[in-house]
């Protein structure tokens, strides 16, 4: 779960330790009710160590590589400094221009698929919210594409749009459309086509949470508005939405997250093409490295990316948060 | 909401509640066909001939049915060996899953239940790297994989992702929910922790266990970008990089490639359908615990 939507959390865990466990800590210092010390080191060792040397030292490794000139076809991989940041402030350099180009593509995918991505599946959870016959049954339908993996739905979409004989421009040109609309190699339709099929492919996902986020709020509240009258819109307005607010905030934060790391739809669909201005950030970062395989460059830029993606979504949380709180105050 | 049948003429509310029910099942039926005909017509497509697959004019039902599609995958291929690249994703999925289960159930064990020096500096910074960006860990982890000498080799793509932090805090988050009489009663019974945690703890959470299974198998069923660059020969790809081989090998042969997206297709789908409410639920679970 490392790479998929699901692998970021809103909020770290550290729950306080319920009372139980407080007690037992204060009876046996150094101890817990199942035993502790030695013992929970031997537990941890198994995953401690492929998480040592999985996700720690590759961190720490990653900063290394950075400031050198890593590559991997040259015997020597000199100390930089800083020279492979201050080559992407430079847009003259190769990597400096293609960098930014590709992180152009990857901030207009994702401003144009998060706003798609949060207010479409809320749709489709508030009509699966409602009690009916079969409601399980359309939920897994709606979440069946998510089960498929990028490859399965780039190969499948590169066949449905394609310019002559895809399905999707046989049925438009049938109502009127422009005759070989190039999904694939022309803007704004390659946009198009990559926005719409990631919405295709992920609304399930976030529809099932946005329904779990639902399902928990107190039908008490929905009541006491039927009984002070409020429409339909007012339920929603004042019950709906602040009880989603959590879910909302967690959402938006997974979407903008995953938007942002797009490369397989590009990879299969498009190509990067026209020219490389479908190229997302991930992809020209895999090309750098692993293909051009100037990997002390491409962990620079993983790591500019990096800092952009946590500040956006420091951003958007405390954005919504915020709002939160000062909505409370007024209440209050 | 939905059984709102009257023989009686409806009163306005009622009418209104009728309206309802039928836009929303309007709105669900439009919905599942824009799900569900892709996916049908990837099948559809498996089962053409090439001249069939290629016409302007789509076919949902295959005029001429046929299995040459699969034959050229499954029989001539050296350069596609898809039912190898079957394997090689099942051996990598299972073995990263079964990896996930046992390290993450023991860890998040000693995270919620046990005392010990470190303990909240160590859950903090193993949850805080869920928050990390994952492609940082791209370059350090192929030099790594090249070091180790598992490049083009399986373990590239099924140890690594192992070590992924989602597990272990599913589970502690889990385990922390859990009663903890039935622990202490067996602890003045005098098992050991090793006992009480094989005996008591992970018989209680078969569903918890399961779910995570699943969802470990399906995101490396599913990965695409690590093996697209650990993994080079033929021989050594899993599906998901292996369909992108069939892309770039044959182009126009739609047939083909869909027969291959069939394969990479089936076994998770069958999953999902079985275990369909564990998928759904341990996915959800993810957005509410935490």
């Amino acid at each position: 779960m490392t790479q998929g939507p699901g692998a970021i959390e809103q909020t770290g865990g550290g729950r306080p330790l319920p009372p139980l466990a407080r007690a037992a800590r204060a009876r046996a210092p150094g101890h817990g009710p199942a035993g502790g010390g030695k013992i929970a080191y031997l537990f941890l060792a198994p995953y401690l160590t492929l998480f040592t040397v999985f996700v720690v030292f590759p961190a720490v490794y990653g900063l290394y590589v950075s400031f050198h000139s890593w590559d991997l076809l040259l015997p020597n991989k000199p100390w930089v400094g800083l020279g492979n940041y201050r080559a992407l402030l430079d847009p003259s350099t190769p990597s400096g221009g293609d960098f930014w180009q590709s992180m152009k593509a990857t901030a207009i995918f994702t401003a144009a698929a998060v706003p798609l991505l949060v207010v479409l599946p809320l749709g489709v959870a508030l009509i699966l919210n409602q009690k009916f016959r079969g409601r399980n049954f359309f939920r897994a339908v709606y979440f069946a594409p998510y089960v498929l993996g990028v490859a399965v739905i780039g190969v499948l979409w590169t066949l449905l749009l394609d310019p002559n004989i895809g399905v999707v421009n046989f049925y438009l040109e049938k109502v009127g459309a422009p005759e070989n609309i190039a999904w694939t190699t022309s803007l704004p339709w390659a946009w198009v086509a990559l926005v719409g099929v990631t919405v295709w492919w992920t609304l399930g996902y976030n529809a099932v949470i946005y329904l779990a986020g639902l399902q928990d709020i107190p039908r008490e509240l929905y009541e006491a508005a039927k009984v002070d009258a409020a429409s339909r819109w007012g339920r929603f307005r004042h019950v709906t939405l602040p009880g989603l607010r959590p879910v909302l905030v967690f959402i938006v934060t997974i979407t903008i997250l995953a938007s942002a790391n797009m490369f397989g739809q590009a990879w299969l669909i498009t190509g990067g093409a026209p020219g490389n201005e479908t190229r997302t950030a991930i992809m020209f970062i895999a090309q750098e490295g692993l293909q051009s395989f100037r990997l002390g460059s491409a962990a620079a830029m993983s790591f500019v990316l990096a800092v952009f993606l946590m500040l956006v979504s420091l951003v958007t949380f405390f954005f919504f948060r915020e709002r939160g709180v000062s909505r409370g105050r007024r209440r209050a | 909401m939905a059984a709102v049948a009257h023989d009686r003429p409806a009163p306005p509310k009622a009418r209104s509640a009728v309206l309802t029910v039928l836009a929303s099942y309007a709105a669900l039926i439009a919905l599942t066909v824009v799900f569900l005909a892709p996916l049908v017509y990837m099948g559809v497509t498996a089962f053409k001939t090439n001249q069939e697959a290629t016409r302007i004019e789509p076919t949902w039902i295959p005029k001429e049915p046929s299995t040459v599609a699969f034959d050229a995958i499954l029989n001539r291929s050296e350069q596609t060996p898809v039912f190898r690249w079957f394997f090689n994703s099942m051996i990598a999925a299972i073995g990263q899953a079964l990896l996930v289960v046992a390290t993450a159930s023991l860890a998040a064990y000693a995270l919620a239940r046990m005392e010990f020096r470190g303990k909240k500096v160590m859950t903090g910074v193993i949850i805080s790297t869920l928050f990390v960006p994952p492609i940082i860990f791209l370059m350090p982890t192929y030099l790594l994989l090249d070091k180790l000498r598992w490049l083009d080799s399986l373990l590239a793509v099924t140890i690594p992702g192992a070590a992924g932090a989602l597990g272990v805090f599913l589970l502690r988050q889990f385990f922390l929910s859990l009663p903890k009489e039935l622990e202490e009663a067996a602890v003045l019974d005098g098992a050991s922790p090793f006992k009480i945690f094989w005996r008591v703890i992970l018989p209680l959470s078969k569903p918890a266990l399961a779910t995570l299974f699943l969802l470990a198998f399906l995101t490396n069923w599913n990965d695409f970008l690590l093996p697209l660059f650990v993994l080079f020969s033929p021989e050594s790809l899993t599906l998901p990089p292996g369909l992108g081989l069939l892309q770039g090998s044959y182009t126009t042969s739609y047939e083909i490639i869909m027969a291959g997206a069939v394969v990479a297709t089936v076994p998770a789908l069958i999953l999902f359908i079985i275990a369909q409410r564990f998928v759904i639920e341990g996915v959800a679970a993810t957005g509410i615990k935490g």
